[in-house]
């Protein structure tokens, strides 16, 4: 079966006070993979993120997804295929069950039907006990698993992760990898996940991507990224000999 | 436009409903079929309770409704310049001959009187009691600088004031310090006197009706009654003047002329002279139509 | 008829004044709820709108002016307003055919113009208050920025209902603007207020202070139903 591309950026340039933070030439993301962006902290990774997932516009170049060529001019419907999951997740002052349901009722699906859904979801997360507690009052790991849950209720086709289990504890960090690698073998789901941490990328990913300085340095297939990179700063990176 | 939040709020739609529903009557007016006669008068008359038991006549017998704006007799004046109101009932003869002249009325017609008096503490430090001339009891209260109140409003009292200095040889003292012009209305003037032990220019109606808690202040010129004034200079006459109706269309010149025949008709005239008697043993206002006490 | 000094036997007159059900008085009541609702309703419906526009457009031009322009309005002298009013609604005035001085529409007009910088001023800053990155991740879940702004305004509930609060009070509570466009005509443009100054003109001690009960009665009242309904919606965690 012919790969299908989910996003195609073109000469993409972002600048933010005459600064460049982010320059791609080309890059395209494959239907269905699970991409591992790494770097260090302001290398761009989350700028891309914001990108394609339309929170924010290139300064020049576009980025296509699908058949449409541009991302910023996708109908509503297409456009909500595409979620992010922060790093920092805010979530509203509501019970967790109405914050899980939040992007189906968006989507205009009534509470009742969300309902079953929504408990599949919080059940799967460890969330059940907690289904009608006020969401601020949750610990950070289950935070983020609130995050993960409300952002896989409404199946989107692309699930962006930005840095998502950074600075929490092993147990959420092995729940939530659980549970994005469940989704992947459920159905097809595009992912980008952006982390400074290599070993979570060379776990999840089936390409990776350096991003330096708001450039590509290379992409390449996970095993062979990490085992025989072609560029030497990518070597630095995964042995975690950068100096940056 | 999908909605994404609860489909009901049975409170949030409850209290929208009650604002809109507010706002639905309160656009949709006033009106309940019956024409609108606005009258523009004193605090004097409308406070005192005067037109509360004179106007059902009127409006069973007009069949209009009559809404009463009691203001000052100088801001009633410039309603009716305005074309804001349909009929003045005020107290000022200057102003209301000046208001004719202008052309912002059809005529005047002398309705009632009442009186001015001087009150004052009871050990009356100016020794004024019982002096027959308003105006020389001024005189004598600036000659002992006792301290006097006055309404400092341009009031129809205001300006009877005024003249009664102007008559005295005075000119209305400005930065005296026994001299307090307040800004206020008759209730609030009096109020002031009694609790600064001062005197002032009051009409004879608001001096009734608020006698009680006014510890210490006494009648001092003027008289116990309208009858025993003998100071022709205190009377207050009240005019009603029917505005000109060719200000604007608005104006129901017909009913305002109905208004002022009707309120100087004999039976009103004769309630007018029967209001009060019952409640302070004298009338507030003496009818035009009656013979006057005073001559 | 009675003495300013006794206050006590005029709380006592107002309570029985009040038992009574005097049907005067319920006009008066009614028609100030009436009035302050109306204003409150078509305040809210302009404020909110524009507040939720102005808080969560964080990068409008000449912000700080527009910012500067509504503090001015929340501060605006009742009276001046009144007087403003009144010369615009006037016979001799450029609104002068409308008909409206001396009406309840006069009343709700001078009071709506009081209370949309409030609801407007309160609302934006407690939008302010809400965490810039909500939008964003909001927008992420697909919401359209119309959701977005009410969810907003649903997470800021308890500033967006002391801005409807605050606009409730302030019409309620005001007498200089409704005195001089409403005239205090007995049946017609009279609410608690005006009936207050009247009857302390009149030296009626009592009734004025009965008024006066039952205006703050009644400010509570709305204010109690408006937290309480802010509050219902922080739930009780599960067991």
């Amino acid at each position: 079966m012919p790969t299908e591309i989910e996003f195609a950026l073109e000469d993409v340039r972002r600048v933010y006070a005459g600064r460049t933070v982010l320059d791609i030439p080309a890059l395209e993301i494959r239907r269905g993979e699970l991409l591992a962006l790494v770097g260090p902290s302001g290398s761009g990774k989350s700028t891309l993120l914001r990108l394609l997932n339309g929170l924010e516009k290139p300064d020049t170049g576009r980025i296509g997804f699908r058949q449409q060529p541009d991302l910023g001019a996708l109908p509503l419907a297409t456009r909500r295929q595409i979620t992010t999951v922060f790093q920092h997740p805010r979530l509203l002052d509501r019970s967790v069950e109405e914050n899980v349901a939040l992007g189906l009722r968006i989507r205009g699906v009534g509470r009742a039907t969300a309902r079953p859904r929504v408990r599949e979801l919080l059940d799967e997360l460890g969330l059940a006990a907690h289904a009608r507690a006020p969401a601020p009052r949750l610990s950070a790991g289950e935070r983020q698993r609130v995050a993960l849950a409300r952002s896989l209720a409404f199946d989107p086709a692309v699930l962006l992760l930005d840095e998502p289990t950074a600075n929490l504890d092993p147990h959420n960090v092995s729940l939530l990898e659980e549970r994005i690698r469940r989704e992947r073998a459920r159905r097809p789901l595009t992912v980008v996940l952006v982390t400074h941490n290599v070993f979570q990328a060379r776990r999840l990913a089936d390409r990776c991507a350096l991003l330096l300085g708001g450039k590509l340095v290379e992409v390449g297939e996970t095993q062979r990224f990490f085992e025989t990179p072609l560029d030497a700063r990518v070597t630095a990176f995964v042995r975690g000999e950068m100096v940056w | 436009m999908i909605r994404h939040q609860r489909p009901t709020y049975p409170c949030w739609l409850l209290a929208g409903g009650v604002l809109l529903g507010a706002a639905a009557c309160a656009l949709a007016g006033d009106h309940d079929g019956r024409p609108v006669l606005r009258l523009a008068t004193t605090t004097s008359t409308y406070d005192s309770g005067l037109l509360g038991a004179i106007l059902p006549a009127f409006e069973k017998e007009s069949g209009a409704r009559v809404d009463v704006i009691a203001v000052g007799t100088g801001q009633a004046l410039a309603l009716g310049a305005a074309g804001d109101a349909d009929v003045l009932l005020v107290h000022a003869r200057d102003k209301e001959d000046a208001f004719l002249a202008a052309g912002h009325g059809t005529d005047r017609r002398e309705v009632m009187y009442n009186d001015f008096i001087i009150v004052g503490p009871g050990d009356d430090p100016a020794g004024i009691r019982g002096m027959s001339s308003a105006s020389s009891a001024l005189a004598q209260i600036a000659k002992r600088e006792a301290i006097f109140a006055s309404r400092g409003d341009d009031s129809g009292t205001h300006s009877k004031e005024l003249a009664l200095w102007k008559a005295a040889g005075h000119a209305p003292p400005s930065n005296a310090g026994w001299y307090r012009s307040l800004g206020q209305g008759m209730g609030a003037t009096l109020r002031y006197a009694g609790e600064a032990r001062a005197y002032t220019l009051t009409d004879r109606g608001t001096w009734l009706s608020q006698r009680e808690p006014l510890g210490g202040l006494e009648i001092l010129v003027g008289g116990a009654s309208m009858a025993e004034n003998h100071d022709p200079s205190l009377i207050n006459r009240y005019g009603v003047i029917p505005v000109n109706p060719l200000k604007n269309k608005a104006i129901r010149g017909k009913l305002a002329a109905h208004f002022a025949r009707w309120i100087t008709s004999p039976p009103t005239q004769a309630a007018i002279g029967a209001f009060g008697r019952d409640r302070f043993g004298q009338p507030l206002f003496l009818p035009a139509l009656a013979p006057r006490a005073h001559d | 008829m009675d003495t300013p000094g006794t206050l006590g036997a005029a709380l006592l007159d107002a309570v029985i004044l009040l038992a009574s059900g005097d049907a005067a008085l319920l006009a008066v009541l009614g028609r100030t709820l009436e009035v302050s609702l109306a204003a409150l309703g078509i305040a809210t419906a302009v404020g909110l709108p524009t507040g939720a526009v102005l808080g969560l457009a964080r990068g409008l031009p000449a912000r700080g002016t527009v910012r500067a322009l509504i503090y001015t309005g929340m501060g605006l002298p009742p009276v001046v307003v009144g007087l403003f009013v009144y010369l615009l609604l006037s016979r001799a005035g450029p609104l002068g055919d409308l008909g409206w001085l001396f009406s309840v529409k006069a009343m709700v007009l001078a009071q709506t113009i009081l209370s949309v910088p409030l609801v407007v001023g309160l609302t934006m800053a407690a939008l302010e208050g809400v965490d810039p990155e909500l939008g964003p991740q909001l927008a992420a879940l697909g919401a359209t920025p119309v959701q977005v702004a009410r969810t907003t305004l649903r997470e800021a509930r308890s500033g967006v209902l002391a801005a409807i609060a605050a606009a409730f009070g302030a019409a309620i509570s005001e007498v200089g603007a409704v005195m001089l466009v409403g005239g205090n005509i007995e049946g017609q443009t009279r609410v608690l207020t005006t009936a207050i100054l009247l009857e302390t003109r009149r030296g009626q001690f009592s009734l004025a202070c009965a008024l006066g009960l039952l205006l703050l009665a009644l400010t509570f009242t709305l204010n109690f139903v408006l937290l309480r309904a802010g509050e219902r919606r922080t739930l009780p965690r599960a067991d």
